[in-house]
Order: C-alpha cells, then sequence, then structure tokens
C-alpha cells in the first residue's frame, strides 16, 4: 500500500492516519514490529521528525510500544484494536452519510439502496 | 546552541537591498525551507553564511560564531553553479573533496554515484547538466557536515533523481546536522520539511513549522507559496 499525503493537512496526522488503517486492516498485525524511524520516512518519503511525532502520538494512544532497544511494536490488546476499528468504521459512516446528504438522499432512500446493494458485499 | 542564527541580517549592494533585517534561528536536527520567488535573498543568505559575501549590517552566525576559516569545516556549501574544476575526472573530484574535507566520507559518494550509475572514470565537462548537479551534491552530501547549504539542488534534475537525493537527505538525517534547502519547486520538496522561511524581496515573510503552518492556513505550503506570490 502506497503512502499518500495531502497538502492541506498535517503530515503527521496523515501519517498516523495511515498507519492506523494498516493496523485495522491487519496489514501490521497485533505485536508486529514497526519500521525504525529512518527506514519509515524513507519509505513513506517525508521528514524523520515527523516520523518521530506521529509514532510518539500513537504511542501516547497506546495503539504501538516501544521497547527500550527492540524498537516499536503494534499493540496486542484486542480490546484497543477493536475500539480503533469502531472509530475508523463511524468516521468513514460520516463521509458517506455526508456525500449522501449532498446529492439529496433521505434517509429511507439510503437504507433501501443500501439493503439492495449490501447483497454483493 | 543553534546551527544557523541571523539577527537583524541586512545585505546591501549599492542601491539595492538584497536583505532586509532578517532575523531567525535554526536548531540541530532540522531540515528547513528557504522559499521564496526569484530574486528574494535567497542566494544572498547562503553566500553571507559561507562567509563568501559579509554582512552590510548585522550578524550572522554558524554554531555561534561568525563565517570563518572554523565554520568552513563545520558547513559544506552547494552552490547555485556547478563550480567544480572541468577537467577533472568524477574520481579526480573525489580525491580532491577527501584532500580538502577531512569529514569526507568516500565510501558513502562511492555508492551514490554506483546507484545513479554514474562512472568515477567519466570527465566532468562531459557530463550532461543534470548529471554534474548530481555529482556535485553527492559530493557536498558525503561530507559529515554540521549544517548542509544546499542552493536549488534539485533544480536541474530529472524527477527520479529528485526523488533520489530527497531519499538521500532523509536516509543521511543526522539529529546533530541541519539541513537549509533553497529551491522554488516547493511541491516536489514540502513533505521532507521540518520547518520553513518565506522571504520575499529580502524581507523574512513567514517562519514556523511546516506542519503548524499546513494545520494554521489549511493549505500546503506549494498553495501559500502561490497565494502569497501570486504575480
Amino acid at each position: 500500500m502506497p503512502w499518500e499525503f495531502r497538502g492541506d493537512q498535517p503530515i503527521y496526522a496523515q501519517l498516523m492516519d495511515q498507519l492506523r488503517r494498516r493496523i485495522v486492516s491487519g496489514d501490521l498485525p497485533p505485536g508486529a514490529r514497526l519500521p525504525s524511524v529512518r527506514d519509515l520516512a524513507a519509505e513513506a518519503g517525508v521528514n524523520p521528525n515527523t516520523v518521530q511525532r506521529a509514532l510518539a502520538e500513537m504511542e501516547r494512544l497506546g495503539l504501538v510500544r516501544s521497547q527500550r532497544t527492540a524498537g516499536r511494536f503494534v499493540t496486542e490488546d484486542e480490546a484497543v484494536i477493536r475500539s480503533l476499528r469502531q472509530d475508523l468504521a463511524r468516521a468513514q459512516m460520516g463521509t458517506f452519510l455526508a456525500g449522501m446528504a449532498q446529492l439529496g438522499f433521505r434517509r429511507e432512500e439510503i437504507m433501501q439502496m443500501l439493503e439492495e446493494e449490501g447483497g454483493s458485499l | 546552541m543553534n546551527r544557523l542564527e541571523c539577527r537583524g541580517l541586512t545585505k546591501q549592494f549599492g542601491a539595492l537591498t538584497a536583505l532586509d533585517d532578517v532575523s531567525f534561528a535554526i536548531q540541530p536536527g532540522r531540515i528547513v525551507g528557504l522559499l521564496g520567488p526569484n530574486g528574494s535573498g535567497k542566494t544572498t543568505l547562503i553566500k553571507l553564511a559561507t562567509g563568501l559575501l559579509v554582512p552590510t549590517e548585522g550578524e550572522i552566525l554558524i554554531n555561534d560564531q561568525a563565517p570563518g576559516p572554523e565554520t568552513k569545516g563545520m558547513v559544506a556549501y552547494l552552490p547555485e553553479r556547478p563550480s567544480l574544476p572541468q577537467w577533472m575526472t568524477v574520481k579526480g573530484l573525489q580525491d580532491f573533496y577527501e584532500d580538502f574535507f577531512p569529514d569526507f566520507r568516500r565510501e558513502v559518494s562511492g555508492e551514490m554515484l554506483d546507484r545513479l550509475e554514474i562512472s568515477p572514470k567519466r570527465k566532468y565537462k562531459q557530463l550532461s547538466k543534470g548529471t554534474r548537479e548530481k555529482v556535485q551534491l553527492i559530493l557536498t552530501m558525503s561530507r559529515k557536515a554540521q549544517l548542509y547549504l544546499l542552493d536549488e539542488p534539485i533544480g536541474g534534475v530529472d524527477p527520479a533523481a529528485r526523488d533520489y537525493i530527497l531519499d538521500t537527505i532523509i536516509r543521511g538525517y543526522d539529529p546533530e546536522s541541519s539541513v537549509i534547502l533553497s529551491t522554488h519547486l516547493i511541491a516536489d520538496i514540502e513533505r521532507v520539511l521540518d520547518d520553513v522561511i518565506f522571504l520575499d524581496r529580502g524581507r523574512l515573510t513567514l517562519t514556523g513549522s511546516a506542519d503548524q503552518v499546513r494545520e494554521q492556513k489549511g493549505m500546503s505550503i506549494d498553495a501559500l507559496f502561490r497565494e502569497v506570490y501570486r504575480c
């Protein structure tokens, strides 16, 4: 999965967002070791201080933990990952509903479409 | 200790004021973009930091010292135009840098030349313009300096080499050294910047952390630049 950054938001926040998605999707499974700051910076093409900041923030949120010499690891706390999954899903839903509202869809129409389209899931 | 500090820095060339009362400081471990349109004073500022020019008023300090023989050992400078002896081979240039600079890491330069498939046997003057720029940048970045002053390092090279150069800057990152790079090609480099310094006709118009600027203005540095300097 390539790293992509938009201009209008702080890069550390975008980096965190993409790391969160990787954790939820299983790209970065529980207990997985994260690349070093330098490697991650080079891979994503961003400043090492920015990566450091994003990882420190992830650590503060309990999503990753650091072991003094071994590096940083994804949390193995499944409750944390479950709640992260819910958060991301809610945000995704919010975007979807806002987009549908902009197109003029009402609640019942949206529900009906979900029922119909849901069959293909 | 600041790697670079300017206090009321002013430079006049006759009636022209190239830099007007510029003050800022750069801490160790920062990658800083010196941004501004043509003629805004970027090259003048860099030349003042190397000691090639002297201030009309105010001061500029490298590790708390005025530019001079001592600071030259701490600073790796990439001039805007290729300035190496034309008749030398690439290998000859490596020897030249090794003689001049005790902090030159020959094996690092060799690796980078290899990666960009530049043969050390080639004569400098027979290289294309872009390749000459790459060679000089490689030699500059192969020094283990405390301050790198890169004047338009990506202006003349192709996009693939540009990515490699940015990658080199990121991988070479050292929390003890700072990098200042001047450019007007902001979109290409803004992701690697910690801080930005905007110059406009010799005046400092904006300075701060790149992420903070993006957050406050809700736009990329590139978009902000286009807005601020709209012609």
